[in-house]
């Protein structure tokens, strides 16, 4: 089942902390897993978010043989990441933040995709399989 | 927004995180803190996050600097009650909050602060 979200607000990031939750526990993610894939939501859906205004978020449970897994596609149509090795660099940050986002979130989870170009927004879609 | 109630035992500041907070309540908690130990004159700050489910980098990063500024304000802060789970998934996101002191719960942290406070309560 696809569920989806609007991220507009910083409640609509402990929104999206419940929802990616229960969609982790409906696909069977160890408690870790669930952790992890939760994390990395909260650190993606923050970045559309502080440096877009406004993102949207679609879960959707994927299965690949006899695999089950969790797949969250960011979306946001803000500046776009001009230097996408930079910003997935560890401390990297054009922000406030610590820099550890993006490259935090794809050590956390088992696929990571980064879409994005200047002036055209940015797609970040992960994926974290059941074991 | 969630105010995150800060409780008073002897010279020590106890703030148990029950719900889970939005970036803005965060903040808010942060300068809550910095306030109270000075209004009260607190030697040490107890956060008691056993009932936190997830700890991202912003989370964290009030715990680094509620860490920091604890020493700056003359007084020792402890975070007590990390579950594994969010242990493990800071440690991967990059996040080993080295200068954070840590007990494993909150009888142990208060043990932790009349150790390295050294105060007589
Ligand atoms: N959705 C986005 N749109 C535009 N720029 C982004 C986006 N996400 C990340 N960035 C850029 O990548 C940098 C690193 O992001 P991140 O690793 O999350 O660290 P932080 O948010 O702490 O800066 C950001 O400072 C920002 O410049
Ligand atoms: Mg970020």
């Amino acid at each position: 089942m696809t569920r989806e979200a609007v991220i507009e607000s910083s409640a609509d990031v402990v929104a999206v902390r419940r929802l990616v939750r229960s969609a982790a526990i409906e696909v069977g993610l160890s408690l870790i897993d669930q952790t992890k894939i939760i994390t990395a939501a909260s650190e993606l859906v923050r970045n559309a978010l502080v440096y877009a205004g406004r993102g949207e978020l679609r879960v959707d449970v994927v299965e690949n043989g006899a695999k089950r897994g969790l797949r969250l596609v960011v979306n946001d149509e803000g500046p776009g990441i001009p230097d996408i090795e930079q910003a997935l660099t560890d401390g990297w940050t054009t922000g406030t933040g610590l820099g550890l986002g993006l490259g935090g979130s794809r050590r956390l989870v088992d696929e990571f995709d980064l879409l994005s170009k200047p002036g055209q927004g940015t797609t970040v879609t992960v994926t974290k399989w059941a074991r | 927004m969630d105010r995150v109630p800060i409780l008073k035992l002897g010279d020590l500041l106890i703030v148990s995180i029950q719900v889970d907070l939005d970036d803005q309540s965060v903040l808010v908690l942060q300068e809550d803190l910095a306030a109270a130990v000075v209004s009260r004159g607190a030697k040490g700050v107890i956060i008691d996050i056993s009932a936190v489910e997830i700890v991202d980098s912003f989370t964290g990063r009030m715990l680094a600097t509620i860490a920091a500024m604890c020493r700056m304000l003359d007084a020792h802060a402890v975070v007590v009650g990390m579950r594994p789970a969010v242990a493990i998934t800071l440690v991967e996101l990059g996040l080993s909050l080295g200068g954070v002191r840590t007990a494993l719960d909150l009888e142990k942290g208060v043990a932790l602060l009349n150790h390295v406070g050294g105060t007589a309560r």
